[in-house]
């Protein structure tokens, strides 16, 4: 294996400081950081992730638990809280799904075909990361709100979509629209489409074909863009913010609740709901971390040959 | 024909038509909104709205503090990159997952925080205090928080690339007689330019449209501390929508050509790595 890697480097270094290694070695000095730039190094990076990440995240649940556990779980179990975890959950679990149908429809059509305009198609994906969350809910204001192009027809047959829960759904669901399809598609095209041509020829349908094989490819990867696409969709503060109307214990979701307690000088109360979507937050990102492992598993098998190379 | 001979694997039909239709209905028509919305508004109307004082204020200051905070990000980012792929040091697996955090918290979780931390009596702001530098209420806060929202963005483009960063290289530059600051500046600093500035777009992309962590450090004075999506927000609330939406629209455009360059320069990297 050492001497392979050897004759395909590109400049035949490693071959040459393989074999003539008394001439040719590399002093270790000049292909790793001496120790002075390692410790700067080192302490630049761990201070910076300490003062914008780790101080953060303590001071939630150091300021959640201020005036002590009675008012936190008091605040937590309050009617109006337990209204937004609610709303939250419910617009999750409407967004999350559709968006799962959509990156599967979108990963298909997009790694198993070949049309004109695929790669701007590829590109619409992309929308949302572009557009702030503000315009994402405005622009749900223009189309549904009073003022808007359907708010008369809406009015008149009573229907409520701005200030209500599925303007707040709407803006969720396009403020998280790429996360599964952007999760698929590298997946889906590394797996390419041998084994499930092979199924077709079998006699399999497209349905038997999509549900036997490329979904057990997949799943791994769908399943971290699920849980992205889960933790942006509970966490939503800009585009839900414009369609919510704030109504309290109607039309606020965790995010907003935290605002109306924080701006009611209730920050004890503001920082346990705070803190609950912080564990929310880092229970997506061990989740990540786990499934993460996974996709790389399932989907490179010829990965292997890059950790012989590193162990040799 | 020979399109017609490639589409052996069924379900064309169905999954272009569901994603044509969900895109239209949940992204093309609710945006072209603000085309039509501004459409509407007349040329001059369009651009006294665009360029009154408070506005141009507002676009000095989103545009600066996500520059910087981008800027801040590229240096800071590159030093956890490299730590992260380069050394070892205790609990390195917790300070990798955790640099998606600013990806991962809701973001008006994220603005109480900062706040708390950087006003006067808190953690932070209460050393800064007695050597003048107020940060929470300043546009000094506004780039903290900016900074803290574009944190994963250049930690994650760069690590892959440094991870995969031959070895051999730097071998081949060291046994040339290069020195190690050398061969950082010629040879490993060229290789990551390409994701330090996707890195740098994608942070200032991200940062231009913030709101959430940013409303509640930034004290939102008019003119001193007020970025775009507030002010498109404040005019929202005065149902001042055709004011919203001509700044909105001018955003819209900056972020789209922010996207485009982040593609071609991706695209051109391909090419050049022949992928």
């Amino acid at each position: 294996m050492a001497s392979d890697e050897a004759e395909y480097s590109p400049l035949g270094l490693a071959g040459v400081s393989a074999k003539n290694a008394v001439e040719v070695s590399v002093p270790p000095r000049a292909t790793s950081d001496p120790p002075w730039a390692r410790t700067i190094i080192l302490a630049v990076a761990l201070g910076f992730m300490g003062l914008f990440v780790v101080l953060p995240l303590t001071a939630v649940f150091v300021e959640a638990l201020r005036e002590g556990v009675r008012v936190y779980l008091a605040a937590i179990t309050d009617p109006e809280a337990r209204s937004a975890i609610r709303l939250t959950l419910l617009v999750a679990s409407i967004a999350v799904p559709l968006n799962v149908i959509f990156g599967l429809a979108a990963a298909w059509t997009l790694t198993r075909f070949n049309f004109r305009g695929r790669s701007l198609l590829n590109t619409l994906i992309d929308l949302p990361f572009a557009v702030s969350p503000v315009i994402a809910g405005m622009i749900f204001v223009l189309l549904f709100g009073a003022q808007g192009w359907f708010g008369e027809w809406l009015s008149d047959h009573h229907i409520k979509i701005i200030f209500a829960t599925p303007g707040i759904v709407l803006a969720t669901t396009f403020v998280t629209f790429p996360f599964v399809a952007r999760e698929l598609i590298p997946l889906m095209e590394a797996a390419g489409t041998e084994e499930e041509l092979a199924a077709l020829t079998l006699g399999a349908n497209g349905w038997q074909t999509f549900l036997r094989i490329t979904l057990p490819n997949v799943k791994w990867g769908l399943l971290y863009g699920i849980v992205i696409c889960n933790a942006r969709a509970m966490g939503d503060f800009g585009a839900v913010s414009v369609v919510s109307g704030h109504i309290r214990g109607l039309t606020d979701t965790m995010p907003l609740y935290v605002e109306i307690l924080y701006n009611d000088y209730s920050f004890a109360a503001s920082f346990a709901v705070a803190s609950l979507l912080t564990l929310l937050a880092l229970a997506t990102l061990v989740a990540k971390r786990i499934i993460g492992g996974r996709v790389e598993a399932s989907s490179m098998p010829h990965e292997n040959e890059s950790v012989e190379r590193k162990a040799a | 024909m020979r399109a017609e001979r490639r589409r052996v694997i069924p379900g064309f039909g169905l999954t272009m038509g569901y994603t044509v239709a969900y895109l239209g209905l949940f992204a093309l028509i609710p945006l072209s909104t603000i085309f039509l919305k501004t459409a509407g508004m007349g040329w001059l109307n369009f651009w006294t709205t665009i360029t009154s004082l408070r506005v141009l204020a507002a676009y000095q200051l989103s545009i600066g503090a996500s520059l910087i905070g981008a800027a801040v990000n590229v240096i800071f980012g590159l030093a956890v990159a490299w730590s992260l792929v380069r050394y070892e040091f205790p609990a390195k697996g917790v300070l990798d997952a955790i640099v998606d955090i600013p990806f991962a918290l809701p973001t008006s979780v994220a603005g109480i925080t900062l706040t708390a931390i950087y006003a006067e009596n808190g953690w932070v702001g209460r050393l800064l205090a007695p050597l003048g530098i107020k940060v929470a209420f300043t546009p000094l806060g506004v780039i903290v928080a900016l900074v803290f929202i574009g944190l994963p963005f250049v930690v994650r483009t760069v690590q892959p690339v440094l991870r995969d960063l031959e070895a051999e290289l730097e071998e081949a530059s060291a046994t040339l007689g290069a020195t190690r600051s050398q061969t950082f500046r010629r040879v490993i600093l060229p290789a990551l330019a390409p994701a330090l500035i996707t890195g740098f777009a994608l942070a200032f992309a991200r940062a231009l449209g913030e709101y959430g962590s940013v409303v509640f450090i930034s004290g939102n004075m008019p003119m001193r501390t007020e970025v775009v999506p507030l002010l498109i927000m404040t005019k929202l609330e005065q149902f001042d929508y055709q004011g919203a939406t001509a700044i909105a629209l001018v955003m819209l455009i900056l972020s789209f050509s922010m996207l485009l360059l982040i593609n071609l320069q991706q695209s051109r990297s391909a090419l050049r790595d022949g992928v």
